[in-house]
């Protein structure tokens, strides 16, 4: 075991870790301790754009722009920091384009935009160009950009290192992050980094969906580390549908391509759009989107000879446009559908894609232990963090403009901390945890498969709690989990080895995901209401009485060492906006 | 329960799109044994799956000691490069049915950089080479306050090297890399070419005078295996014979 001393320790290396890296390496001594190298992050596969109301094509402003996120966030976002991502937002893309990001250009050489989903002109009159973008490849630039900058910075990382404990100790009655516990992949040394503050940029967990647009590697290990420390988790039943991803097989296509005027249409060939968002069709938010697809597929509509998916047309667009603004997505339907996207629509059905929800903080980044008390030390952006400026549904490109904005901020909040504060002294056998985790599934000789448990998991995930749930979809997806919850620890593996065994790695991701997918049920089973991602069809309205508050998701484990979810409710912060009915 | 209908299973079976491909992997694992072993692995796979498909299921359900790196599984994140029937290539961009399932599909780690374990290499030499070419924006003077101006051409001009992943297929399938690891290799000029032709970029100057070190660009031999390899379709030849241009003309 080694120990490692830092002022900062960030936890993931993509947009929002390499983002916060850049604030904190000139500021404080900071480490990134990241499972991927940084360029393999998954910010790199998003790909339409990253909003900002820059006004450069047409007649735009934050204000319009706050409006905007929190009406596609049903109502549940906090208004205060969907006013900072607006604002901030401006800032963000000047920024990156310093940092040497090469955006797409209009004609006279300023940054080009493009329209996105749910992004509107003077609160819904029309579509408006907000989107700032690079190709269908905004990103990948990104996550190459921050890399560069954090190569000019100097920034320290400890690739291939998985962050699998967070350490927190009681001083003087106050809950302190004395820093995390990390296994080396190469080695499978364990290290401790102690930290007088930690960021959290570790991304999602949407493998345990089946249909998903994200990587292998997103199994919410920074979520499962904090919320097995008793830590809470904020909004989990909200996980966004992504209308577009690649039939059976989830590869994300961009909403981009329906800004650039692509139309979704059934089997007859109807743009069905216009029935359910007469004002922003296609563009409609994404859980409307997604909503109307399975309606169609319901109704028998659907393409294909089992009717299980619509189509996303590109073909009147000319050529020349497609590979200029969408050539990645357009070689994804020739290499992986034998599809020419010039001449032929291209099948898609909504995919799994990101999670409303995550670690509760506030606009500075810094982690809540409950509704107002913060963690002293510990800091969270991007998706594994919830600000909540994505509330019940996040907006397209303001995932990207989150990590940049949100990770500044916990980022230069993390490092100006380290200065004031000293290290947290560290528990006994800091290690204890994690060690005892991986000798039991190194020495199990159990008969359960970690393959045929996470199989097992995707699927009652994508039939009990994906676009639409319902009381009893949702009850059989709870016993399904808790089942296999109980068969994880009968679970073993073949490789006993130290060096490079990801079979043990992928074991320990499927007890985050197993976690995780319990309390996002628990917490939908409890909301019985629809709004935004989570829809309900025993409650298909949203309830502003009774509903209009987060969700906190607390582990408890009782004397028998039974564990059980806590569910209490935080309330959401209302500025501008009062609820109204929302219409696209 | 019902017993299955005859008829309803033959149909099934005519109609699986199934079929049995045999996986030639070259394995390493020095905490077991010196030795490299070639191991084949029959796998039950649909045409239209990746090469990555069949290695999960040889993972997943045969033997969990076979490591690889993956992540996205289409082609953006970099993480599995790697030998397929002796070309380089990620392993989720290659379908089955595009490599005659009919003989063993060969699978080795990429060239030039040292096993670690199974299909997992040392990236290290390869990013110190990536880092080694300032691949970050250099300017002078005092930044703008609002974007600095590019026109479209201008764009234009380094777009085909800004779509590098860094996934290190073009870089080890070069016979110059083989030989001489202390060679820059293609990604890391890609990267050069991608900020000497920005138009932003001031620091062409210092990154040209890197590349014209001995083990810089002139040891490209334009054998054309990188441009053959890459991913992402980038004329990684055509971008390196750029930069030596630039060398002698000092015109970018």
């Amino acid at each position: 075991m080694k120990i490692h001393k830092y002022d900062t320790v960030i936890v993931g290396a993509g947009g929002a870790g390499m983002r916060a890296a850049i604030e904190a390496t000139k500021r404080s001594r900071t480490a990134v301790l990241t499972k991927l190298y940084p360029t393999r992050s998954h910010t790199g596969a998003a790909q339409g754009g990253m909003a900002a109301a820059l006004a450069n094509v047409e007649e735009d402003n934050w204000e319009w722009h706050t409006f905007d996120t929190v009406k596609g966030g049903d109502y549940l976002v906090d208004q205060d920091a969907a006013e900072i991502l607006a604002k901030e937002a401006i800032d963000a893309v000047l920024d990156l384009e310093k940092m040497g990001l090469p955006f797409g250009r209009t004609p006279n050489g300023d940054i080009d935009q493009r329209r996105f989903g749910g992004h509107s002109r003077n609160h819904g009159e029309a579509p408006v160009r907000r989107a700032c973008y690079s190709g269908d490849r905004t990103g990948h630039m990104i996550l190459q950009t921050l890399y560069q900058n954090c190569i000019k910075e100097g920034v320290e990382f400890f690739n291939e290192f998985y962050v699998l404990d967070q350490l927190i100790v009681e001083v003087d009655g106050v809950k302190k992050s004395a820093g995390v516990v990390a296994y080396e992949l190469a080695t499978g040394e364990i290290h401790i980094f102690q930290a007088k503050a930690v960021v959290y940029a570790s991304g999602g967990t949407g493998k345990f969906f089946k249909v998903t647009s994200n990587a292998h590697t997103l199994t919410g290990d920074g979520q499962a580390a904090c919320y097995r420390r008793g830590l809470p988790l904020e909004d989990m039943e909200f996980f966004q549908f992504h209308p577009t991803g690649i039939w059976r097989m989830g590869i994300l296509l961009t909403e981009g391509a329906r800004g650039e005027g692509g139309i979704l249409r059934n089997k007859d060939g109807e743009r069905f759009m216009e029935k359910y968002a007469p004002v922003m069709k296609d563009l409609a938010s994404r859980d409307v989107v997604s909503r109307s697809i399975y309606t169609e597929i319901r109704e028998g509509r659907g393409c294909g000879p089992e009717g299980d998916h619509v189509y996303l047309d590109l073909t009147h667009l000319p050529p020349e446009q497609l590979d200029a603004k969408l050539p990645d997505i357009t070689e994804f339907a020739r290499t992986y559908l034998g599809i020419e996207p010039y001449t032929d629509p291209i099948p898609i059905q909504p995919t799994a894609h990101y999670a409303m929800g995550g670690i509760p903080t506030n606009v500075e980044g810094e982690v809540l232990s409950d509704n107002t008390t913060v963690v002293p030390g510990l800091y969270a952006a991007g998706e594994v963090a919830c600000v909540s400026v994505h509330g019940a549904n996040r907006l397209g490109t303001n995932s990207l403009l989150d990590i940049n904005v949100f990770g500044r901020r916990a980022g230069i909040a993390a490092a100006e901390y380290s200065h004031k504060h000293d290290f947290v002294e560290l528990p006994e056998n800091p290690e204890a945890m994690v060690v005892a985790q991986i000798e039991n599934l190194r020495n199990s000789t159990g008969t359960e498969r970690v393959a045929d448990l996470r199989r097992e998991l995707q699927e009652t995930m994508d039939a009990n709690v994906m676009v639409f749930r319902t009381e009893q979809t949702i009850k059989t997806a709870v016993e399904k989990i808790a089942e296999l919850r109980e068969r994880y620890k009968n679970v073993s593996i073949q490789d006993k080895g130290k060096r490079f065994n990801t079979d043990l790695l992928e074991a320990v991701e499927l007890g985050n995901l197993l976690e995780l997918a319990e309390v996002m049920a628990v917490s939908a089973l409890a909301r019985k209401e629809s709004r935004g991602g989570h829809y309900r069809e025993d409650y298909p309205n949203r309830d502003d009485v009774n509903f209009m508050r987060h969700t906190m998701a607390y582990r408890e484990v009782g004397e028998d060492g039974s564990e059980t979810v806590r569910l209490d409710y935080k309330p959401v912060v209302t500025t501008r906006y009062q609820p109204m009915e929302r219409k696209y | 329960m019902a017993t299955p209908v005859l008829d309803k299973v033959e149909k099934e079976s005519a109609a699986s799109p199934y079929i049995t491909v045999t996986f030639r992997v070259r394995r390493f694992n020095p905490e077991v044994s010196d030795a490299v072993v070639w191991e084949d692995f029959q796998v039950e796979i649909d045409p239209k799956e990746r090469v990555l498909d069949g290695l999960h299921k040889i993972k997943w359900d045969l033997d969990g000691t076979l490591t690889f790196r993956r992540s996205c599984a289409h082609g953006i994140c970099g993480s599995d490069a790697m030998r397929i029937n002796g070309k380089n290539r990620l392993a989720c961009k290659t379908l089955i049915k595009d490599l005659n399932p009919e003989k063993p599909i060969t699978i080795e780690p990429i060239k030039g950089l040292t096993v670690l374990k199974d299909l997992v290499v040392d990236m290290e030499p390869f990013f110190q080479a990536y880092r080694d070419v300032m691949p970050f924006l250099i300017t002078k003077g005092n930044e703008p306050t609002r974007e600095r101006k590019q026109s479209p051409e201008d764009r234009e001009r380094f777009d085909d090297t800004t779509k590098c992943i860094l996934c290190a297929a073009c870089t080890s399938s070069c016979p110059v890399f083989w030989n001489d690891g202390q060679y820059f290799g293609p990604a890391a000029i890609v990267n050069a070419h991608r900020f000497i032709f920005d138009s932003r970029d001031e620091g062409g100057e210092q990154r040209l005078e890197i590349l014209n070190d001995k083990d810089g660009v002139w040891r490209c031999r334009t054998t054309f295996n990188c441009t053959d390899a890459c991913p992402r379709g980038i004329e990684i030849t055509k971008a390196i014979q750029e930069v030596k241009r630039a060398l002698i003309t000092r015109r970018f």
